[in-house]
C-alpha cells in the first residue's frame, strides 16, 4: 500500500516539476538578455538527443524567474485556502515552502498554522482588538480573520476550486495593498499619538502598526526593519513589540521600505538596499527548502540551477550532476577596482570564468568523472591525511606486533612498545628477546623474527605509499589548473606575437586559447581520475579505467609541452597544425573518460576499495583500509 | 539615526526624574546618552538581602532598535551578585538582552526585570561554566551568543 502512494505522489511531483521548466523557459525567452539566450540556445542543444551520459538535465534561473516560480507557489495557496497572498506567502515561509504539509496542517487546526506563522494574533489577544477597528476591519477585510472564523467556507472552496479562485482574485492584490494605509489610518484615531519606541509626539508622525495593533511611528518602523534584514539577514520580521509574534507581510516590508510610506528623513539608497537583500533572502529560504533548487554558491551571485533529475540521494551513485547557472565572473561591484584583463578582440578572459558547480554536494567545480561521495570521501581524506601521512613516512615505525605508529625520539635501540607492551629492535624490527644479550647492537638482520616484522612494516607502510602515489598525482593537476592562470596570460601574448610575425589573423590564431583551455579542463578531470583511481577496487575495470586515464594524460602531457615550446616564425603553421590536431584529440579522450565512467555508473560497473554511501560494501578480499 | 537614539534616551530619563525609580532602583548617573549607572537591590524576602548591586547600561546609536548592553559593575569594591545567569566579571545571560530584546522594552523596564531575576533566585551559585567563560569572555557582553536553557529564575 505504502510503496503504491509513493509512486503516485511522485508522478505529482513530475509534472509539476515540467510545468515549471516550461515556465522557465518562456520566461527567459521573455528577457531581452542576449547573454541568457546565448546560453538558452545551447542547453537547448545539450538537452537534445546529442547529450552526453556524462552531462546532466537543468535549467538556470534568475532571481526573478524564482520570484515567478515563488508568486505560483503562494497562488495556489491563496486558491485552496482563501486567504490573502500576504497571509499565504507568511503559511509558506513558515512551513518550509511544503503546500503539501502546509495544506494538510492548516485543514487540522488553521487558527493554529495562522497563529503559528505569525499571521494572525492568537485568540485570547485579538479579540478586544478586533472590536476596536471593528469598522475598520470589516471594510479592509484582511481575509485571513475571515479563514479563521469560517471553516464551513474553507470546505466548501475546497470542494468547488472554481469558486475559491474567484473569491481570490477579488480579495487579494487590492485588499492586500490597501492594507498597508488602512492600518495606520486605523490607529491614527487617537488624537495624540506617542510613538512608543523614540517616544516622539509630533503630530506630523505617521503611526504603523501590523495586524496585531501595536503602532510605533513609520521611522522607528524603517530602521528596524533595515536593522533586521541587513545586520541579521532575518527575512522574517516581527513585532517590535515585546511577545508579540504577528510577522510583517511582504508588502508591508515594501511599503516602509520603498514607497509613499516609506518615512521622510529615511536615506533612499539604504531602504533601496534593503528591499533588494529583503527579496534575495526570501528567495533564498525558498530555494534552500527546495530541493530541485539549488542557489548559485559563487559570491555576489544571484542565479538558481534547478535540476530535477539529481534530487534525491540515491540517484547521485549513477551520476554526477554538475551544473552552471549560466552568469560568468565575479558581479560587477566585486569588481569594480580592477577591470578584467580583456584583449581589444573581445575574447572572454579568464576572469569571466562560468559559474560551475555540483548539484548534488557542497564541491564547488566540476568533479566529474566520479561521484559525490567518493569525491567526498577523498577530499576528506586529504584534508586528514597529506601532510601528516608524508610525516608519518619518513619520522616513524609501527610496533610489528599491534601497529602503533611510534616515534623514537631518543634513546637506545631496544623499544618497548608503551601500548603493547611488546619489546622490539628498532633497527631490524625484530622481538628484542632474540638479541640475547648483544645489548645495543643488531647484527641480526637474516633472523627469522626480524624478517617477519618487517615484512609487516612494509605492507603498512605499503597504503601510505599508494596513498600518496595518487594525492601528489592529484595535487600536481591541480596545481597545473592553477597555472594555467599564467599559462593564459602567456599565451595571449603568444597570439599577439604569432599576429605580427606571421600573416595569421585574430582568428586564425585563437586555437592557441582553445588548446589552453582544453588543457585546463582534461587536468581537472584527471585531477578527480586520481580520486577515483584510489577507491577503485582492483580489477579488469579498474585495469581500463586506468587505462583511459593514461591515454588522457599522455595526450594533455603532449598538448601542454607544444603550448610551452618557443614560437619561431617558420615553424608556425606546423605549430598550428600540431596544436590544433592534439586539441581534438585530447578532448576525444576527455570525453572517452567521461563517457566510460558515466555509463560505468549507470550499469554499476565500478566497484570500490571502501564502503561509500549507497553502493554495496565491497567484498573482503579488495578492501584497503 | 542618532536623533532617535539620544530623542528616546532624554524621554526615558526625563520619565525617570518625574516619576522617579521604582523601589529598590536609583539612577546613579547619566551624564549622556553612552553610558549610564544604576544600583539595584532587592526589596523583601531574599538571599540578596542588604546587598546592593550597580548596573552599568551601554547604548549605541541604534538604540532603542538594538539592545543596550548591560552588565553588574564589578570594579572598585562593588561585585556582581552570585546567580546562576550572572557571571564573576558582571556579565548577565538573559534573554531579554539577547535575542528576546524588543525596542518597546526600557533601560527601567530591563532594571525590573533584573531586580525580579535575583529575588526569584533560589539558590545562591555561580554559573556552571563561570571560569570557563569569564577566560574568554568579550568586553562588550553583546558580543556573546548566550544559550538561554533556563527559564525558571
Amino acid at each position: 500500500m505504502s510503496s503504491d502512494y509513493e509512486i503516485s505522489d511522485n508522478e505529482g511531483d513530475y509534472y509539476d516539476s515540467d510545468e515549471m521548466m516550461e515556465d522557465y523557459q518562456n520566461d527567459d525567452q521573455d528577457e531581452d538578455d542576449m547573454e541568457m539566450d546565448d546560453y538558452n540556445d545551447d542547453f537547448r542543444i545539450n538537452t537534445g538527443p546529442k547529450r552526453k551520459s556524462y552531462e546532466v538535465d537543468y535549467t538556470s534561473l534568475s532571481q526573478s524567474s524564482v520570484e515567478e516560480s515563488l508568486k505560483e507557489d503562494v497562488d495556489h495557496i491563496c486558491g485552496i485556502l482563501g486567504v490573502d497572498p500576504a497571509v499565504a506567502a507568511l503559511l509558506l515561509r513558515h512551513q518550509g515552502w511544503n503546500k503539501e504539509s502546509l495544506i494538510e496542517k492548516y485543514m487540522e487546526t488553521p487558527t493554529k498554522v495562522l497563529v503559528d506563522s505569525g499571521a494572525a494574533v492568537p485568540e485570547p489577544a485579538r479579540e478586544p482588538i478586533v472590536r476596536a477597528h471593528s469598522v475598520d476591519r470589516s471594510a479592509a477585510g484582511p481575509s485571513s480573520r475571515r479563514a479563521i472564523r469560517s471553516n464551513s467556507k474553507l470546505l466548501s472552496s475546497l470542494t468547488l476550486p472554481t469558486r475559491s479562485s474567484a473569491q481570490k482574485s477579488i480579495s487579494s492584490p487590492a485588499a492586500s495593498a490597501s492594507k498597508f494605509r488602512k492600518d495606520a489610518k486605523s490607529s491614527e484615531e487617537p488624537e495624540s499619538f506617542v510613538c512608543p519606541i523614540c517616544f516622539d509626539d509630533s503630530p506630523e508622525l505617521k503611526p504603523v502598526a501590523l495586524d496585531c495593533g501595536h503602532s510605533a511611528c513609520s521611522g522607528c518602523w524603517n530602521a528596524y526593519t533595515i536593522s533586521k534584514i541587513r545586520d541579521e539577514g532575518e527575512h522574517c520580521i516581527r513585532c517590535m513589540t515585546e511577545g508579540c509574534a504577528i510577522v510583517a507581510p511582504d508588502d508591508f516590508v515594501h511599503n516602509i521600505l520603498v514607497s509613499d510610506a516609506a518615512p521622510p528623513g529615511s536615506d533612499t539608497n539604504e531602504n533601496l538596499v534593503a528591499w533588494t537583500r529583503f527579496q534575495e533572502l526570501l528567495v533564498r529560504s525558498f530555494v534552500s527548502s527546495n530541493s530541485k533548487l539549488k542557489f548559485c554558491p559563487y559570491p555576489g551571485c544571484t542565479n538558481t540551477v534547478s535540476c530535477p533529475s539529481a534530487t534525491s540521494k540515491s540517484v547521485l551513485t549513477t551520476m554526477v550532476p554538475i551544473v552552471s547557472c549560466g552568469a560568468k565572473g565575479i558581479p560587477r561591484s566585486a569588481n569594480d577596482k580592477k577591470p578584467a584583463p580583456s584583449s581589444p578582440s573581445g575574447i572572454t578572459s579568464l576572469y569571466d570564468k562560468e559559474h560551475v558547480f555540483c548539484f548534488g554536494c557542497p564541491i564547488e567545480s566540476d568533479h566529474r568523472p566520479v561521484v559525490c561521495g567518493v569525491a567526498r570521501l577523498w577530499l576528506k581524506k586529504c584534508e586528514d591525511d597529506s601532510e601528516t601521512a608524508n610525516w608519518i613516512k619518513s619520522n616513524t615505525k609501527e610496533c610489528s606486533k599491534c601497529q602503533s605508529t611510534i616515534e623514537k625520539n631518543g634513546g637506545c635501540n631496544h623499544m618497548t612498545c608503551k601500548k603493547c607492551k611488546y619489546e622490539f629492535c628498532w633497527v631490524c624490527m625484530g622481538p628484542w628477546s632474540e638479541h640475547g644479550t648483544a645489548w645495543y647492537s643488531c647484527n641480526r638482520y637474516d633472523e627469522k623474527g626480524g624478517i617477519e616484522a618487517r615484512d609487516a612494516q612494509s605492507r603498512s607502510r605499503a597504503s601510505l605509499e599508494r596513498y600518496l602515489h595518487y594525492y601528489n598525482r592529484w595535487a600536481n593537476h591541480e596545481q597545473s589548473a592553477k597555472l594555467s592562470v599564467e599559462l593564459y596570460a602567456k599565451t595571449e601574448k603568444k597570439m599577439e606575437d604569432m599576429q605580427i610575425t606571421s600573416d595569421l589573423t585574430w582568428i586564425e590564431v585563437q586555437f592557441m586559447k582553445k588548446a589552453v583551455e582544453e588543457v585546463e579542463k582534461c587536468r581537472m578531470t584527471l585531477k578527480w581520475t586520481y580520486a577515483m583511481a584510489y577507491y577503485l577496487a582492483r580489477g579488469n575495470e579498474k585495469d581500463l579505467f586506468e587505462d583511459n586515464q593514461r591515454d588522457l594524460e599522455k595526450a594533455v602531457e603532449d598538448l601542454s609541452e607544444l603550448l610551452e615550446s618557443p614560437i619561431e616564425t617558420e615553424n608556425i603553421p606546423v605549430l598550428r597544425q600540431k596544436v590544433t590536431d592534439k586539441t581534438v584529440y585530447v578532448q576525444k579522450r576527455n570525453e572517452i573518460v567521461l563517457e566510460d565512467t558515466a555509463t560505468g555508473f549507470l550499469d554499476g560497473r565500478w566497484k570500490w576499495n571502501v564502503s561509500v554511501d549507497g553502493f554495496e560494501d565491497p567484498a573482503e578480499e579488495v578492501r584497503i583500509d | 539615526m542618532t536623533s532617535i537614539s539620544s530623542r528616546r534616551l532624554a524621554k526615558e530619563l526625563m520619565e525617570i526624574k518625574n516619576e522617579g525609580c521604582p523601589v529598590g532602583i536609583n539612577l546613579v548617573q547619566a551624564d549622556d546618552f553612552s553610558t549610564w549607572l544604576f544600583t539595584i537591590e532587592v526589596m523583601g524576602e531574599s538571599l540578596y538581602q542588604n546587598e546592593k548591586f550597580t548596573l552599568q547600561f551601554r547604548f549605541d546609536q541604534q538604540y532603542p532598535i538594538s539592545s543596550p548592553a548591560v552588565q553588574f559593575v564589578v570594579t572598585e569594591g562593588r561585585q556582581a551578585p552570585v546567580h546562576p545567569h550572572v557571571y564573576s566579571n558582571g556579565h548577565i545571560c538573559a534573554s531579554i538582552l539577547g535575542n528576546e530584546w524588543s525596542p518597546v522594552l526600557s533601560v527601567i523596564a530591563v532594571c525590573v526585570t533584573l531586580q525580579s531575576m535575583l529575588a526569584s533566585c533560589k539558590e545562591k551559585h555561580r554559573p556552571v561554566d563561570n571560569d570557563r567563560y569569564v577566560k574568554h569572555a568579550p568586553e562588550n557582553p553583546k558580543k556573546t551568543r548566550f544559550h538561554y536553557d533556563d527559564d525558571t529564575v
